[in-house]
């Protein structure tokens, strides 16, 4: 088969897929697909990439139904019969054709204090941190995250929980839990606690089956219900804002 | 529907749990109202059970031993993914899940 | 959302989970060696009535499991049926109250 049946999200929301016809290459990935669309066929077609290379995160589509780095899927995996489906990513507004607003992504990261809270000053010697220590390791295992959003598009709790804060934040936050120049983690427990947070989370483990850089934050967020159970009595007992 | 995003064993396994442990609480009323018969005493209760022997019944309650069965061994997946540290094995885990809940049906289909 | 609130309700349906864990597989066991050769209010009720170690088991089992489904059912109803708030909390309270007055009515009966 020398070419492809590809058929394309445009406008907003409540936009239509459109159908192309793109010739056929080794090694192409649907990312070659998308630019070839884009320079020779539809030069209205708006997407996102930045590297092409694998190392950020920003070219994030659903390929076939599933969210994926387009540059690092080869057409050859996915193009079931010659035929591909591309769309922006899910459980985000969608601004044009296939770019999402990520804003609601990174507020939530925000939310759940995915920032570090220093605590030594200038004067102070350098944080000893032993890395093979427990703390260390836990937070090791989730720190390679660079925000591509695909577990947040294939989570269905987000989908169906507006407020949920998602894996990608909660799994930031444990990182942070496990670090132990941290200051601030009173406020980041009681961020990531409750049904907005870690509690909303059912194990369907889509995130960890779908993250590009084989991160798991399902065992962050399981980390977060533990720990959140433990400080249970020092959680606000009031309404969150 | 991004169902193809959804075609993974731990996405299943909570499906099954879910849908299983509904179907348990929407039976439960039914049978906690079915033992109370016995208030009215050991006849009425008999009536029931007697009336609870027709290969229906017994098709439904085998369909409930296996939900049960399916959403304690769901439960107990649950509760190692979230409490004891973690290990990448967990897929295995709910294949033993579904393994113990089809045993317990048929266990349950021989005493029938 | 109430951070402690929601935490708490985790962490009770996680110790109901594990006391269910228990009752269920007792239930389990005990339904299938009282199912073989049939099933008749004489032998139930002959077995059941007086015994109070039963009883306090069946007491245990019901409490545990109005907690667990309410909780487990709130969940579903928020995520499913877009049910939340305070009347949504109120909803779930009721029927976890109805399901424990249901199941220990139900044990005055069979073990009274």
């Amino acid at each position: 088969m020398t070419t492809l049946r590809v058929r394309v999200w445009r406008g907003g929301r409540d936009g239509r897929f459109e159908a192309f016809e793109v010739p056929r290459g080794q090694s192409q990935t649907v990312l070659d697909v998308v630019t070839h669309i884009q320079r020779h066929l539809d030069p209205t077609l708006s997407y996102r990439f930045a590297c092409r290379v694998g190392m950020c995160g920003s070219c994030a589509m659903t390929v076939n139904g599933t969210p994926r780095w387009t540059c690092r899927t080869h057409v050859d995996k996915v193009a079931k019969g010659g035929a591909l489906e591309i769309g922006p990513l899910a459980n985000l507004p969608v601004v044009k054709d296939l770019v999402c607003d990520m804003r609601d992504f990174f507020d939530k990261w925000a939310r759940a204090r995915g920032q570090f809270s220093p605590t030594a000053t200038k004067a102070d010697d350098f944080a000893r941190v032993r890395p093979d220590s427990r703390p260390r390791l836990e937070a090791d295992a989730g720190i390679e995250c660079i925000g591509c959003g695909v577990c947040y598009a294939a989570c269905d709790v987000v989908a169906w929980n507006r407020d949920y804060l998602g894996p990608a934040a909660l799994n930031r936050a444990w990182t942070l839990v496990n670090d132990v120049r941290d200051g601030g983690q009173g406020a980041r427990l009681a961020a990531v606690a409750g049904d907005a947070g870690c509690h909303a989370c059912h194990t369907l483990m889509s995130c960890t089956e779908h993250c590009p850089k084989a991160l798991s934050p399902t065992r962050a967020i399981s980390g977060l219900k533990r720990a959140t159970a433990a400080a249970v009595l020092s959680l606000p007992g009031d309404e969150s804002p | 529907m991004m169902l193809a995003a959804r075609n993974h064993p731990a996405w299943w396994a909570f499906l099954v749990h879910r849908l299983s442990g509904v179907a348990l609480a929407l039976f439960l009323p039914a049978h906690f109202l079915a033992m109370g018969l016995a208030l009215q005493g050991e006849a009425r209760l008999d009536e029931f059970l007697r009336w609870s022997e027709q290969p229906l019944v017994i098709a439904g309650e085998w369909v409930l031993v296996m939900l049960l069965a399916a959403h304690l061994t769901g439960g107990l997946r649950l509760l190692a993914l979230e409490l004891l540290p973690w290990r990448n094995w967990q897929k295995t885990l709910a294949a033993l899940a579904g393994g113990f809940a089809v045993a317990s049906g048929l266990l349950f289909l021989l005493a029938r | 959302m109430n951070p402690r609130r929601e935490a708490l309700l985790w962490v009770a349906q996680r110790a109901t989970a594990v006391v269910l864990a228990f009752c269920v597989l007792v239930h389990l066991a005990t339904i299938i060696y009282a199912v073989r050769g049939g099933l008749s209010a004489a032998e139930i009720l002959g077995r059941t009535r007086g015994s109070v170690a039963w009883a306090a088991f069946y007491v245990l089992f019901v409490v545990a499991v109005a907690i667990h489904g309410a909780i487990g059912l709130r969940a579903v109803a928020a995520e499913w049926l877009g049910l939340r708030g305070k009347s949504a909390e109120w909803l779930m309270t009721g029927v976890g109250c109805a399901l424990a007055v249901m199941g220990l009515r139900a044990v005055v009966a069979v073990f009274g």
